[in-house]
C-alpha cells in the first residue's frame, strides 16, 4: 500500500517530529514567544532604518550548551533613514 | 583509578534498559578482570539486585552507609560468579530524599580508591534521584531506544549532563530492530546519533534472551546471543578498544535461516 500512495515512512515522520520538538525543548521557548521577540525587535530597529519585515527570520539555536538568537533582518533603506536621523 | 571511571548509566525515560545495561556493563568489565562496583541509586525502587541475581544476599544498603548504620564494606555484596564484582544495593523502604548529592560524592570518593570502575544505575526522571546519581560521576552512558519519547528524554538528559560539566557522554541505543529499520518503520542508529549528536558506544538489538537472562538473574554479556555480543562490544569500547559495530542484517539473515530450518522440520 505504501508503495502505491508513496506515504512517508513512519521513521521519516518520527525524525521530522523530533527535529521540531527538540528545537523548542532545547531552548525552552515557544513559537509564540519568538513571535513577540520578533515584533519587539522590528519596533526598535524600525526607529533607525527601514527593514523588510516580511523576509526577516529569527531563530534560537542551541549547540554544545550555548544557546544563541540568530536574526536575519534584510534592510530596505539604510542611507535615507540615517540622514533623516542626522537631520534631526 | 583513571580519571573518568565513575560512570553513570542514565536515560531520563523509564524502561529503556538502564538497569540491564548497568548489570551487563559491570559484569562485562569484571569478566575482563577489572574491579567493579555497581551502585543502585534508585532508592525506593531498587532492581539492580534482582537483575544481578543477588537479591537474597542484601543485609545493608546505600542509605545505611550514608546514615552511618554500617561501614561501606558491609553493604557491598560480592558476586561469587565473578571475582572483582561488587554490588551496593539501594534501599527499598525509603525515598529519594534520604540521600543528598554531597553524601553520594563522599561514598564514591571512598570507593574510588578500591575499584577500577564504579557504575551508577540512575533512576528515571530528572529530580533528586537523578541529581544524586550524577553527583559523583564524571562520565555518562546515555541509554535510549529508537522511539520518539525515549529520544526526547535522552536529549533533555544530555542537556542537563552538559550543564553539570560532563565531558564524556556516550550513547547506547537499545532494543533496535533491524527488520523494522529496513522497512522504514524504525529510526536507524545513524538517525538517532544525528539527532542526539553524542558519540555512539553501542547498539543493542532487541533480543528475547535479555528477558531470559533477567529471569535467571544472570547478565548475558559475552554470551553467544545478539545482545550478549553487543554488550561485550560496549565493554570493550569502554576499555578504549576500537571494535567495529555489528552488522545486524547479517545476523538477522543467519537467524532467519536457522529458524527457517526449524520451521521446515
Amino acid at each position: 500500500m505504501r508503495f502505491w500512495f508513496r506515504k512517508k515512512s513512519s521513521c521519516q515522520i518520527a525524525k521530522d517530529r523530533l527535529k521540531i520538538l527538540l528545537i523548542s525543548d532545547r531552548v525552552n521557548c515557544s513559537q509564540e514567544m519568538l513571535e513577540l521577540i520578533k515584533a519587539d525587535i522590528t519596533k526598535v530597529i524600525s526607529k533607525y532604518m527601514k527593514i523588510d519585515t516580511e523576509n526577516m527570520d529569527i531563530q534560537i539555536s542551541a549547540k554544545k550548551g550555548i544557546s544563541s538568537l540568530c536574526a536575519n533582518i534584510p534592510i530596505v533603506d539604510i542611507h535615507k533613514q540615517c540622514q533623516a536621523a542626522e537631520g534631526k | 583509578m583513571t580519571k573518568n571511571n565513575v560512570i553513570v548509566v542514565t536515560s531520563g525515560k523509564g524502561g529503556v534498559g538502564k538497569t540491564t545495561t548497568s548489570a551487563n556493563v559491570g559484569t562485562g568489565l569484571a569478566k575482563l578482570g577489572k574491579k567493579v562496583c555497581l551502585i543502585d541509586t534508585d532508592i525506593g525502587l531498587r532492581n539492580l539486585d534482582v537483575v544481578m541475581g543477588l537479591e537474597n544476599r542484601i543485609v545493608y544498603n546505600l542509605v545505611d552507609v550514608i546514615e552511618g548504620n554500617c561501614r561501606i564494606k558491609q553493604a557491598l555484596i560480592k558476586d561469587k560468579r565473578h571475582p572483582g564484582l561488587y554490588l551496593m544495593p539501594s534501599a527499598q523502604t525509603r525515598d529519594k530524599s534520604a540521600v543528598k548529592p554531597g553524601q553520594m560524592v563522599k561514598v564514591i570518593e571512598h570507593l574510588k580508591e578500591q575499584f577500577d570502575y564504579i557504575i551508577l544505575d540512575c533512576p528515571a526522571g530528572i529530580e533528586q534521584g537523578f541529581q544524586n546519581a550524577i553527583a559523583g560521576a564524571t562520565r555518562a552512558l546515555v541509554v535510549t531506544t529508537p522511539e520518539v519519547s525515549a529520544i526526547r528524554d535522552a536529549d533533555r538528559i544530555i542537556g542537563l549532563l552538559e550543564a553539570n560539566g560532563f565531558e564524556q557522554m556516550d550513547l547506547i541505543i537499545n532494543r533496535l530492530r533491524p527488520d523494522m529499520v529496513k522497512r522504514g518503520d524504525m529510526m536507524s542508529s545513524q538517525d538517532v546519533v544525528d539527532i542526539l549528536a553524542i558519540p555512539l558506544i553501542g547498539v543493542i538489538p532487541d533480543d528475547e534472551n535479555v528477558v531470559v537472562s533477567t529471569n535467571q538473574g544472570e547478565p548475558l554479556v559475552g554470551n553467544a546471543t545478539p545482545a550478549g555480543m553487543a554488550y561485550q562490544n560496549v565493554v570493550q569500547r569502554i576499555e578504549g578498544k576500537d571494535v567495529p559495530f555489528m552488522n545486524f542484517e547479517k545476523s538477522i539473515s543467519f537467524l532467519a535461516k536457522v529458524t527457517g530450518i526449524f520451521h521446515r522440520v
